[in-house]
C-alpha cells in the first residue's frame, strides 16, 4: 500500500471558522447561575504553583457535591454537571499512603450519579461503577468513599453514571509520592484536556445511531478522485476508491465527533480564553497532561520546547525526550519543559482529525500569547491502517523480525477471529492485524518532521513488579459497526456478554486485536495493564492501553483485586454503544 | 478458544530461549538505545529463581476483603441509554413542474428499533391540482442478516383513489458494495399478482456539502391487469438527478431533473385512460431527517 500521509487529502486543514467554534474567552460556569456558588477558577497561584486552574483540594477528609451549573463556552448558556460548581471537577491532591475519606453528595434533582477514581487501587466497591462497584449514588443520596493510596502520579476522577461525563463531571486527581521523584521540578501545571458540546449528550448518542457519519465533512470528493487520477493515474486512483467502496467505508473517518460538535477545552477554558500557565524563565514546569476528553484523542506539543515525558498513566517511565505526543482519552502524561528565552509559548493541541484544537499558554504573566501554529494536514487511513497489510510497511512500524517470531502461532496459521464475529450483522470488518506497531506515531504523525512519542518509546522504570510469565491468556477483538454506531468486543456488546473471569492470583495475558477502523483506548479497572513489548516482555505499566487501528497489542494482568470491575473502551459513547465487559476477579 | 490458545502460549514461551538475540536485535533496530539497552539487560538478567511465584506476593484475602470485593448490589443499579432508537427521513418532498402538468411528491423513510430488529416505515405519493393523486404507505419487520443488509417483511398499502389496494412485502435493502444504496422488494396482492421493484442511488459528492444524488427505480409486474393500469413485464422506469446543498446534514434543499417511462401494455393502458407514457420533470425541494 502506497503511503499517502504526507499529501493527506491534499487540501490543506484550515481551521474551518464556520464551524470551529474557538469559543468564549470568558467563557466557564456562568456565575450567579450554578447551583453552588463556588468560583470556577481560583486564578491566584496557590502554595502548588497551580495556577488558573480548578482549585485545589488537599485534605484526606473531603465533601464533594455533584451538581448541574450554568456554562457558556460558546456563547450558549448550558447546563453542565460539576462537582462543587466547578468545570472541571476540584484538583484533588494527596498523598501516597493516606487513607483518604471522601463524601460525595448527589445534589442532582432526577439521575443517580457515580465517581470512579481512574487508575486508582482500591477495593472494588470504591471503584465508582454502579452496577458493579455500587448501587450508584441516588438523587438527594451521598456515599463515602475510603480507601488507601498505594500510588503516586497523576490521575483524575470522572462520574460513571450514562453520559455525565461529557456533561462536565471530571477532574484531576494529584498523588505526591511517598519518596521524592526521580526528576525535579520548580512549579507545576495540571493540563486537563477535555471536548465540551451545547447538545444534550443523550441526544448526541441518539444523533450518532442514527447518523454515526454526521460529522465527517471530510470525505474525499469527485474533485479529489480526478485530482488523484492526474497525479496517480487511472487505475491506481480507481483501485483505491474501489478498495474503500468495497469496504463500504471511508479513509477519513478518524473520530466519530469532531470539532463540528465540540468545542475543546484545557482546564474548562476555550482556545479563546487562553488558559495559561506561569513560568519564570530557566524553571524546570512539570506539566501533568490529563484527556479528561469523552471522545478526542489529542496531539499536543508547544513549539519551542522539548518535552521530556517522565511519566505515564502515572507511573514513571525511562524519560524520554520528544516534541510531540498523541494522548488517548483517559491517559495522563507528565512531561518537563524548561521555558527560557521567550517569554510565552502555545500549548496546541489538536484533535486526531485536525478539526479543531484546544490551545492555552505558557508564559512569564497573564496576557501574553505566542503565535498558534496552522493545523497539519487531515489524515486519510490507510490499508495498513485497516490492518490489511499487504507485505508493505509503509507505517514506521519497526519492530522487525521479532515481532512476528514472538507472534509466530499466530501468523503461521493466519489470523484467527472468535466465532461470535462470524456472519455477525454488527461486525462491518476484520482486520489481520499481527503486530502491536509500538514504534508507529500513529495516523497522521508519521514522517511530520518532529519527533513524536510512541509506545515503543516508553519503558516503565522499574522492571516487572510481578516478574511471573503469564499462566494463561485471553484474546479479544475489538469490533463495530461504523454506520450502526454499535460497538463490543468479539462482536457481542456489553448487555449479551458474560464476564470475563480472571483467578485470584494469577498472572495471565490478554491480547487485544483491533478489527475496526477507528482507535479505542482500552481500560481495564482495578488492576493495571502491563503493556508487552513486540517480543511478549513487560514494558511499560498502563492502566488505559490505546489499540491504534491495525494492532494486535498485549498486556499482563496481575489478577490481584477480587471483584468485578468494568473492561471498557474509554471513548465514552463507544462504552455506552456496547463496548465493554465485566472482569470478574474470584478466588 | 482455550486449547490453541494453550498452544499458541507454548510457542511463545518456548520462543523465550531465543529471547537474548531477539532482544540484541530489536535493542538495534529502537529509536531509543538508552532505554533499550537497559530493558534488554534486565530480562537478560533475571533476578528470580523461581518464575512461578510473584516478587511481590499475592496478599491472603480476608473476609472484609471479600465484602468489599462483591457488595450486593440492586439489579439494574447500571443505567443504560435506550437500546431503542429511530430514524425518519424525508428523503423527498418536492414540488414539480412537467410537460404533463405540475404537483408535489414525496418519499419518506424511517425505523425505530434496535441494531438487528427495526420496523420500517416507507411512503411515497404525488398531488396535483390539489388531490392525491397516489399514495402508498408499507410498514415492514427488517432484521439484519449481515452487515449491510436487512431483510425486510411486512405489508403496503396503496391509497390510490378509486384503486385502493393491500400488498404483502418481501425484500431485501442495504448498502451493496461500491456504497449504492439498493432496496428489492417483491409485493404480493390480490387477484395473484406479484410486483417487483427496484431502487438504487447513489451520491457524488462534489463538494462535502453539495452532493449529486442519481437514482433509478423500476417496477414489473408478473400479470397483466388492465383494471389496474398494470401490465405484465416491466411496466415502469423512473431515474432521477438531484443536486442538494446540506446546509446542515438535517436539513438539505435540492433541484433536480426526473425522467418516467411507463412500457408495455402498461403505457398503452395509461395512454389509453388519458396519461402520457413518459413524462420529465423539473423538481425542487428538501431532504430532511429527525
Amino acid at each position: 500500500m502506497k503511503h499517502r500521509l504526507p499529501h493527506g487529502t491534499g487540501t490543506p486543514a484550515l481551521p474551518s471558522r464556520r464551524h470551529f467554534v474557538q469559543g468564549l474567552a470568558a467563557g466557564g460556569v456562568v456565575a450567579g447561575l450554578a447551583g453552588v456558588a463556588t468560583p470556577l477558577r481560583a486564578r491566584a497561584v496557590d502554595h502548588h504553583g497551580l495556577a488558573a486552574a480548578p482549585r485545589v483540594l488537599a485534605h484526606e477528609r473531603l465533601e464533594l457535591a455533584i451538581g448541574e451549573s450554568a456554562v457558556n463556552f460558546t456563547g450558549r448558556t448550558r447546563p453542565a454537571i460539576t462537582v462543587n460548581g466547578s468545570l472541571p471537577a476540584p484538583i484533588l491532591r494527596w498523598r501516597e499512603g493516606q487513607t483518604v475519606d471522601i463524601l460525595v453528595r448527589n445534589t442532582l434533582a432526577h439521575h443517580p450519579s457515580s465517581i470512579h477514581w481512574h487508575g486508582i487501587l482500591l477495593p472494588a466497591n470504591m471503584d465508582g461503577v454502579p452496577g458493579m462497584s455500587f448501587n450508584g449514588i441516588a438523587p438527594g443520596q451521598a456515599y463515602r468513599y475510603r480507601f488507601t493510596l498505594r500510588q503516586s502520579g497523576t490521575y483524575w476522577y470522572h462520574s460513571h453514571s450514562m453520559f455525565q461525563e461529557q456533561a462536565g463531571l471530571y477532574g484531576a486527581l494529584i498523588i505526591d509520592p511517598a519518596t521524592p521523584p526521580p526528576y525535579a521540578f520548580d512549579r507545576e501545571h495540571v493540563v486537563l484536556l477535555s471536548d465540551w458540546t451545547d447538545l444534550d449528550p443523550g441526544a448526541l448518542f441518539r444523533r450518532m445511531k442514527k447518523l454515526a457519519e454526521h460529522d465527517n465533512y471530510y470525505k474525499r470528493t469527485l474533485p479529489d478522485f480526478l485530482r488523484d487520477v492526474r497525479s496517480e493515474g487511472w487505475s491506481a486512483a480507481l483501485a483505491d476508491r474501489g478498495m474503500w467502496g468495497r469496504m463500504r467505508m471511508t479513509p477519513t473517518d478518524i473520530s466519530d465527533v469532531n470539532a463540528h460538535t465540540y468545542t475543546y477545552l484545557i482546564n474548562g477554558t476555550a482556545p479563546a480564553g487562553n488558559w495559561t500557565g506561569l513560568f519564570r524563565s530557566g524553571e524546570k514546569v512539570l506539566l501533568r497532561f490529563i484527556n479528561g476528553s469523552a471522545m478526542t484523542y489529542f496531539d499536543v506539543r508547544i513549539p519551542g520546547l522539548k518535552l521530556t515525558v517522565v511519566a505515564a498513566d502515572g507511573q514513571y517511565i525511562h524519560p524520554v525526550s520528544i516534541d510531540e505526543f498523541r494522548i488517548a482519552p483517559a491517559e495522563t502524561f507528565d512531561v518537563l519543559v524548561e521555558p527560557s528565552g521567550q517569554d510565552a509559548y502555545t500549548i496546541f493541541c489538536q484533535d486526531m482529525g485536525r478539526t479543531g484544537f484546544a490551545a492555552g499558554t505558557l508564559a512569564v504573566r497573564h496576557g501574553l500569547q505566542a503565535p498558534r501554529p496552522a493545523q497539519d494536514p487531515r489524515p486519510l487511513l490507510t490499508m495498513a491502517d485497516m490492518g490489511h497489510d499487504m507485505g508493505g510497511h509503509g507505517t514506521g512500524g519497526h519492530e522487525g523480525h521479532g515481532a512476528h517470531a514472538a507472534h509466530a502461532g499466530h501468523t503461521a496459521a493466519g489470523v484467527h477471529h472468535p466465532a461470535s464475529e462470524h456472519r455477525n450483522p454488527l461486525v462491518d470488518m476484520q482486520s489481520s492485524a499481527t503486530d502491536p506497531r509500538l514504534h508507529d506515531p500513529g495516523i497522521g504523525l508519521r514522517g511530520n518532521g518532529r519527533g513524536v512519542l510512541t509506545y515503543g518509546a516508553m519503558h516503565s522504570l522499574f522492571d516487572d513488579p510481578d516478574g511471573r510469565e503469564p499462566g494463561r491468556e485471553i484474546e479479544l477483538h475489538l469490533t463495530g459497526h461504523m454506520e450502526k454506531f454499535a460497538w463490543s468486543f468479539d462482536g457481542i456488546p456489553f448487555a449479551g456478554a458474560e464476564p470475563l473471569r480472571l483467578n485470584y492470583g494469577e498472572r495471565m495475558r490478554i491480547v487485544l486485536v483491533n478489527d475496526t477502523m477507528m482507535q479505542h483506548p482500552i481500560h481495564l479497572h482495578g488492576v493495571w495493564s502491563d503493556v508487552e513489548d513486540a517480543q511478549g516482555r513487560f514494558q511499560l505499566r498502563k492502566h488505559t492501553v490505546d489499540m491504534p487501528p491495525g494492532t494486535r497489542r498485549s498486556y499482563r494482568v496481575r489478577a490481584d483485586a477480587p471483584g468485578r470491575w468494568a473492561f471498557h473502551c474509554h471513548l465514552m459513547y463507544h462504552m455506552e454503544a456496547g463496548m465493554m465487559r465485566e472482569v470478574r476477579i474470584e478466588e | 478458544m482455550s486449547t490453541r490458545t494453550l498452544a499458541c502460549n507454548g510457542l511463545v514461551l518456548g520462543l523465550f530461549a531465543a529471547l537474548p538475540v531477539l532482544a540484541q536485535s530489536h535493542a538495534g533496530h529502537g529509536h531509543d538505545h538508552a532505554a533499550m539497552d537497559h530493558s534488554a539487560m534486565d530480562q537478560a538478567a533475571p533476578t528470580h529463581a523461581d518464575p512461578a511465584a510473584p516478587h511481590e506476593p499475592v496478599p491472603a484475602l480476608t473476609d472484609a476483603d471479600r465484602a468489599a470485593a462483591f457488595p450486593v448490589i440492586d439489579h439494574g443499579a447500571m443505567q443504560h441509554a435506550s437500546t431503542v432508537n429511530s430514524l425518519l427521513r424525508l428523503e423527498r418532498l418536492e414540488q414539480f413542474d412537467g410537460r404533463h402538468g405540475r404537483g408535489q411528491a414525496w418519499e419518506a423513510s424511517g425505523w425505530i428499533g434496535g441494531d438487528i430488529h427495526r420496523l420500517w416505515l416507507r411512503s411515497s405519493g404525488e398531488r396535483a391540482a390539489g388531490r392525491t393523486q397516489s399514495a402508498t404507505v408499507e410498514l415492514a419487520y427488517g432484521r439484519a442478516v449481515s452487515p449491510w443488509w436487512d431483510a425486510l417483511v411486512g405489508v403496503r398499502q396503496d391509497l390510490h383513489p378509486g384503486d385502493p389496494r393491500t400488498w404483502a412485502a418481501i425484500g431485501l435493502q442495504g448498502l451493496a458494495p461500491y456504497k449504492f444504496e439498493t432496496s428489492a422488494m417483491v409485493y404480493a396482492g390480490s387477484g395473484g399478482q406479484l410486483l417487483a421493484e427496484a431502487e438504487i442511488e447513489y451520491e457524488v459528492l462534489l463538494t462535502n456539502r453539495l452532493i449529486l444524488q442519481p437514482v433509478i427505480e423500476a417496477t414489473l409486474a408478473a400479470r397483466d391487469e388492465p383494471e389496474h393500469g398494470l401490465g405484465r413485464g416491466l411496466g415502469k422506469v423512473e431515474a432521477g438527478l438531484r443536486l442538494r446543498y446540506e446546509f446542515t446534514r438535517r436539513f438539505a434543499p435540492y433541484i433536480g431533473l426526473s425522467h418516467e417511462r411507463l412500457f408495455g401494455d402498461t403505457a398503452d393502458y395509461h395512454v389509453a385512460a388519458g396519461g402520457a407514457a413518459r413524462d420529465t420533470r423539473w423538481v425542487a425541494g428538501v431532504r430532511l431527517w429527525f
